[in-house]
């Protein structure tokens, strides 16, 4: 099967597609969004504490406990959710490719105890091993998306060693060790490069899960701190107020959905694109 | 059987060493101890700290009086709360986590099953979709944007149960909300999968088999399509309990119940090491269990798993 009838049907699947369309508007609001509100991030005003929206005034989502601007936090948070969702996956593709690559290229005990202990941190309540390490080592914005990354990449390893093992029967494998490149040569130039494709798609699949995560330790206290925000920091905001103020409960909630819902939707096209079994 | 049993049993040991040793690592190696709180202490008062809690040793040594101390089940003091041990604040709070997790998953169970073999048995009509519909929701939106929501429609606009608390324990008013926001997401997987296995499990040859003996519908549906059915619904209880133990840190923390996941918060915002890890390797060991009895179920339910 080529690429091109993968992209096609993927392009004829308007679940994926309408996936496609939301994930891009909500990078756009991320990236230019501030630009549509006449308000800056750290705007307080006295007289507007937990008002509702305001159209005419510029408060398209009203505003918060502190009187700042909802729109524009909701903007904020989407980038700071995004950007933490996209480092942590980049993180454990990182890890994942290496582990993976290794544990397939060498196989044999090395495969299975290496895989052995994939199987082991499966089985772990993650969550707790993040919150674990953020009380040890801090909770600044670089932590988060390290230790989410540092324990997400189960799956990654799992997909590429697969893959690996899939590559290392190949003809150019052969001829390259018939050239006499080491095992280190081989493996960093011949088997990495030819992961990238699966890979970046299988990341597209752990970033929802990277944005979840991080939203759930937000939402305690525990991930994203002020002045920053994120999704799950309003989230976590507006369950405190939300008897007085719902819509700050719910803006932050209905954008955090609707985008898990679209990663969802996307991914699922994308592994049917690629792997059309049913 | 019994073979099978003990394989698992030894299989779940390294599991176990992995958790507690990573706790321990982790716990040990990161700059900035416990006692680093910015305060200015007299050299004197620093090395009797270290040495009342055994961190002179060297590293190994620790290690060992950690393992030694948790088979006895003593996870250390707890930092913070001067006068509990960990042991005895887990002690506290667990009853409360285990009949909110329990009821949880025994409610995600009974309704996840019951609606995933309706909409099977409706498949394609609107009834069906509805179902998916609600699965969907309730996968997509997460428990900590759900359960603020229930607390505030139910409990605040409706007024028709407390809107948090755990009244004294004995109230079934304070328990049905958080219940119902724990097991939702649960839920809404189970009526997914068990609504596709069994669609699955009915059109399986066996099933006309037993039509074609003449037995009832509802013979044929509960003998016989519910047990092949079933089984992915069961190999989904490990990671359905490890969701359920997540998600109590969130439910507890919103309906303020007295349990471990609101000891787990407290402590992680307040750094206190002992009962942060403390919390991580009691539930690491819980979960532990929970697969080795989940496997134990799956083999005595398809007994082609324990030949292999």
């Amino acid at each position: 099967m080529t690429r091109d009838t993968s992209w096609r049907r993927l392009a004829r699947n308007p679940m994926a597609m309408g996936g496609v369309v939301v994930l891009t508007l909500i990078v756009l609001l991320a990236l230019f969004g501030s630009g549509l509100s006449v308000h800056a991030i750290d705007d307080v005003f006295w007289d507007r504490i937990s008002a509702p929206p305001d159209v005419e005034a510029g408060f398209y989502f009203g505003t918060d406990a502190n009187g700042r601007d909802l729109f524009v936090r909701t903007v904020l948070g989407a980038r700071v959710s995004l950007l933490v969702g996209l480092a942590a996956s980049l993180i454990s593709l990182v890890i994942g490719v290496a582990y993976g690559a290794v544990a397939g290229f060498w196989g044999g005990h090395v495969d299975s105890v290496m895989m052995r202990i994939v199987d082991i941190l499966y089985s772990l309540p993650f969550v707790f091993f993040v919150i674990l390490l953020t009380v040890y080592v801090g909770r600044s914005l670089s932590t988060i998306f390290i230790t989410i990354g540092a324990v997400i990449w189960l799956d990654m390893a799992r997909i590429v060693r697969g893959q690996t093992l899939a590559l290392k029967q190949r003809e150019f494998v052969e001829a390259a060790r018939a050239f006499g490149a080491t095992n280190r040569r081989i493996l960093v130039s011949h088997i990495i490069p030819n992961l990238l494709g699966p890979v970046i798609i299988s990341m597209l699949l752990v970033i929802p899960d990277a944005i979840l995560t991080e939203s759930f330790l937000s939402f305690l206290g525990l991930g994203v701190q002020e002045p920053n925000t994120s999704w799950g920091v309003l989230i976590g905001e507006g369950a405190q107020s939300m008897t007085e103020a719902p819509w700050m409960l719910l803006f932050p909630g209905a954008f955090l959905a609707v985008t898990l819902l679209a990663f969802n939707f996307f991914g699922d096209g994308l592994r049917d694109a690629l792997d059309p079994k049913e | 059987m019994l073979s099978m049993l003990v394989k698992r049993l030894v299989g779940a040991i390294p599991t176990l060493f992995v958790i507690i040793t990573m706790t321990f690592v982790m716990m040990r190696l990161t700059p900035g101890g416990p006692f680093d709180t910015g305060r200015v202490v007299s050299p004197e008062v620093q090395a009797n700290l270290m040495r009342a809690y055994h961190l002179d040793e060297p590293l190994f040594q620790q290690y060992l009086r950690y393992l030694g101390d948790l088979t006895r089940g003593d996870f250390g003091p707890s930092f913070t709360s001067k006068d509990f041990s960990v042991t005895q604040l887990i002690r506290q709070g667990f009853p409360v986590s285990l009949e909110l997790g329990v009821s949880a998953m025994a409610l995600a169970l009974v309704a996840g099953l019951g609606l995933g073999t309706f909409s099977a048995l409706r498949r394609n009509q609107a009834s069906d979709h509805v179902v998916i519909a609600f699965s969907m929701v309730g996968i997509i939106i997460p428990s900590f944007v759900m359960a603020p929501i229930l607390t505030l429609v139910f409990g605040v606009t409706l007024q028709w149960l407390p809107a948090g608390g755990w009244g004294d324990g004995h109230q079934l008013s304070y328990k049905i909300l958080p219940v119902i926001a724990l097991a939702l997401p649960r839920i809404s997987s189970i009526a997914r999968l068990s609504r596709s296995s069994m669609i699955e499990a009915l059109q399986m040859p066996f099933i006309r088999t037993a039509y074609a003996k003449g037995l009832p519908r509802r013979l044929v549906l509960f003998r016989h399509a519910s047990r092949a059915a079933i089984l992915p619904v069961v190999s989904y209880l490990g990671p359905a309990t490890a969701g359920i133990i997540t998600g109590s840190i969130i439910v507890e923390q919103v309906f303020s119940i007295p349990g471990i996941g609101r000891y787990f918060v407290d402590a992680a915002l307040n750094r206190d090491y002992t009962l942060v890890s403390g919390v991580v390797i009691f539930y690491g060991c819980i979960i532990v269990l929970f697969n080795l009895i989940v496997d134990v179920l799956y083999g005595v339910l398809d007994p082609r798993i324990t030949r292999r």
